[in-house]
């Protein structure tokens, strides 16, 4: 049975540019845009955006291993909430995706979830950072893009020779910047809140140190390196500097990079304790202007769903991370003062690219697959603490009233949200 | 006050007050019965996640001397060591009908976050190296029984600022109440960054003794080796210790201090360390009577203050 139906009345807008459109969807594809278009269904859209589906470049579903926090379905769904239809699933599940058969597990799960999951493999077997995963037989499955998320590969030689195996492979190694020598036994950013609380903190050196050995690691191997959750101003600095010296790097920032500040853990609510941890007004500005300029080249929600009971530890024993994934889009138009436009190539066609799916997401033409969301740039709303479709409830945003909200996500032609609700 | 977290919540007045109130149970200390009735009825628990005898046995010697219960929750022995949760701990702990609770434990803030689950009173008695609100006006106390005011004294904590939750605590305290703080350390044992701080900060012992009214010795511990912070405990003693000689050197009516337990040899020579000027063990007789003004602070009311007022005089 042919499933037809019109996106009415909107403001379409991908990176060929806007124009008020009607998008007609037929069987997953889409198969017109153009003024006055109809069809047996209608989806309403006046006043809105339609754009292509936000793509997260860094999604922790938790699953296998810790399935009381996220699975890829609940993932999933939150992802479709925030308009997104591709999630990159990290690998620091337990067991690791280091291997043929986790890929294969995680995309089993991916393919029954509300959006495309795309699978991030292991650089190194079980993320202990000794010995290189067998790559090549997870990117014969698709994967694209490999990181030992949650920690940097230390060892400056292995991570030499990942770039140069990666380099045969096509595909792009992703680094959680974090030297592990500065930052052991730490809990938050190392300045003068650290120092005032009492607390161990990192200095933002921890991270630097890492961009500027893989951006010396990148000029010499010439592989492809993606810079995860960039957190301070000297590592957007170092990023911007590479890109300029034509070296094939890209970069991420997470939202809670551009919105929070390490004032938040003067509350002690381990709430807002994340690696890498929330820094300095000045690194946010930072962040902030490297997402304007372009020198960051994606918005990752590094959404890392924890139930509620870890999150109650003391502040140094809890475990880092927070939800992001229904926040970003709202937080990044309200926050980050651009354009939609712009703000929807930092969420949608510039990570596709990075992921290897631009065939599939970031564009609304005739012939592609219908991956889509409709956008209120209008709707205020104040986030509350429930965490919507995730498990978890983990979210540092309780009681921020931001505008700009998710009305529906179609994905591969099929409605996930309608009016604010999710439809699987 | 609902709850004695932090330093930083008090302001000049509210630290005087206690520290009048703290008068008026070291009187009570010196009669031949040295308990009263002041907080009869009232329970109050240590919770210590963190061994301390010495804070332990005074907040409990000071509950005791104003009547209360007193419970001592021992984690060592405890449901906490079955894997028990922060939360269910002192949720369990309320259910027992409790006033307050005295907690100690390693991580910074856990007084702060335990207040979501328990309508008890909180007394902070020493988070991770954040504060030890009781011990800065133990010193306080202490200091200003001597000098009679903290105005204007010059002040010397020497040593491991950087992990001391006495350190954050008394500079606020002694700054707020007037006197001067020189932090004496190597850059290693200071907090990576001292905005805000009030103080001034000296590398070198030796300039700073002869201009300081009390010296304020913190323990060093010997972990701090591993971490590379100094290179040893000798080449420390001969920098920071205070030996005999830069004892020597303190002003005619300057004291000694230092919040136990002392490392003999480490940051004070045994020699100084029993000088009469050290009021080392004043600090602790204090101690008891400033927990004895917290605890009232937080339990009592101003008409059980009458019950402090001796009796039988007539």
């Amino acid at each position: 049975m042919t499933v037809e139906f019109v996106i009415k009345g909107g403001r379409v807008i991908d990176a060929s540019g806007e124009s008020f459109a009607d998008v007609v969807v037929r069987d997953g594809e889409i198969v017109g845009v153009g003024p006055d278009l109809s069809a047996a269904r209608t989806i309403d859209a006046a006043g809105c955006v339609v754009a292509p589906g936000l793509v997260d470049l860094h999604t922790h579903l938790r699953e296998p291993g810790k399935e009381e926090a996220e699975t890829v379905e609940s993932g999933s769904r939150a992802a479709a909430l925030g308009g997104y239809t591709a999630v990159l699933a990290m690998p620091n599940t337990t067991p690791a995706i280091d291997c043929a058969s986790v890929v294969r597990d995680v995309q089993e799960l991916g393919r029954r979830a509300a959006c495309d999951v795309e699978v991030a493999g292991a650089i190194t077997v079980g993320r202990a950072g000794e010995q290189l995963s067998p790559m090549g037989e997870m990117a014969d499955l698709g994967v694209r893009i490999f990181t030992d998320d949650g920690t940097g590969v230390q060892d400056i030689r292995l991570m030499r020779r990942a770039l140069e195996y990666a380099k045969g492979l096509g595909v792009t190694l992703a680094q959680h910047c974090e030297v592990s020598e500065l930052s052991a036994g730490t809990c938050m950013h190392e300045g003068a809140v650290s120092s005032r609380l009492g607390m161990p903190g990192q200095p933002a050196e921890a991270e630097e140190l890492m961009v500027m050995r893989d951006i010396a690691l990148a000029r010499m191997t010439g592989a492809r390196m993606h810079f995860l959750h960039l957190s301070t101003a000297g590592s957007v600095a170092m990023v911007a500097g590479a890109k300029a010296a034509g070296l094939p790097v890209t970069c991420e920032a997470a939202p809670h990079h551009f919105t929070l500040t390490d004032e938040c853990v003067e509350s002690f609510d381990a709430v807002f304790k994340v690696h890498p941890p929330l820094r300095t007004a000045g690194d946010v500005d930072a962040v902030r202007a490297g997402l304007v300029s372009g020198s960051i080249d994606a918005i990752a929600t590094d959404h890392a769903p924890h139930p509620a009971h870890e999150k109650e530890r003391p502040f140094d024993e809890a475990p880092p991370g927070m939800l992001g994934l229904e926040y970003a889009l709202a937080l990044a138009l309200t926050e980050l003062g651009m354009d939609i436009a712009d703000v929807l190539a930092l969420l949608s066609w510039r990570p596709a690219a990075i992921a290897g799916i631009a065939d599939t997401h970031g564009a609304i033409a005739v012939g592609r697959p219908a991956n889509l969301c409709v956008i209120d740039p209008n709707h205020d709303w104040t986030i509350d603490g429930s965490g919507g479709a995730s498990r978890s409830s983990n979210v540092p945003y309780v009681g921020r009233t931001v505008r700009g909200k998710v009305r529906h996500t179609i994905h591969r032609g099929a409605p996930t949200v309608l009016d604010y609700e999710l439809q699987k | 006050m609902r709850h004695l977290l932090s330093i930083a919540d008090l302001d000049r007045s509210d630290l005087e007050s206690l520290l009048n109130l703290t008068d008026r149970f070291v009187e009570v200390s010196r009669r031949p019965i040295r308990n009263v009735p002041a907080l009869r009825g009232r329970t109050v628990v240590s919770l210590f996640f963190e061994d301390s005898t010495r804070t332990r046995l005074s907040f409990e010697t000071a509950a005791k001397r104003l009547g209360a219960d007193v419970m001592t929750f021992s984690v060592g022995t405890s449901s906490v060591k079955k894997g028990e949760s922060l939360r269910d701990t002192v949720e369990t702990i309320s259910a027992f009908g409790i006033d307050a609770i005295v907690v100690r434990h390693a991580s910074s803030g856990v007084p702060s976050t335990i207040r979501r689950w328990t309508s008890a009173a909180i007394l902070n008695g020493g988070d991770g190296w954040h504060q030890h609100p009781t011990q800065a006006l133990l010193d306080s106390y202490t200091i200003r029984s001597h000098f009679g005011s903290l105005d204007g004294l010059r002040i010397a904590i020497v040593g491991d600022i950087k992990h001391s939750r006495v350190a954050r605590s008394d500079v606020q305290a002694f700054t707020k109440l007037g006197a001067e703080v020189v932090l004496v350390a190597p850059p290693t044992l200071l907090p990576p960054s001292l905005e805000g701080w009030p103080v001034t900060v000296s590398h070198d012992l030796d300039a700073v003794v002869g201009t300081i009214d009390v010296c304020y010795l913190l323990r060093m511990q010997r972990e701090r080796m591993v971490e590379a912070l100094v290179p040893s405990l000798r080449e420390y003693a001969q920098r920071f210790g205070l030996s005999p000689e830069r004892a020597d050197r303190l002003g005619e009516r300057a004291i000694i201090m230092h919040p136990g337990p002392m490392n003999r040899g480490v940051e004070i020579s045994p020699e100084a360390a029993d000088r009469p000027n050290a009021v080392v063990t004043e600090q602790v007789a204090n101690g008891v009577a400033v927990r004895q003004a917290a605890l009232f602070r937080l339990l009592g009311t101003e008409s059980q203050l009458e019950s402090l007022e001796p009796k039988g005089t007539s």
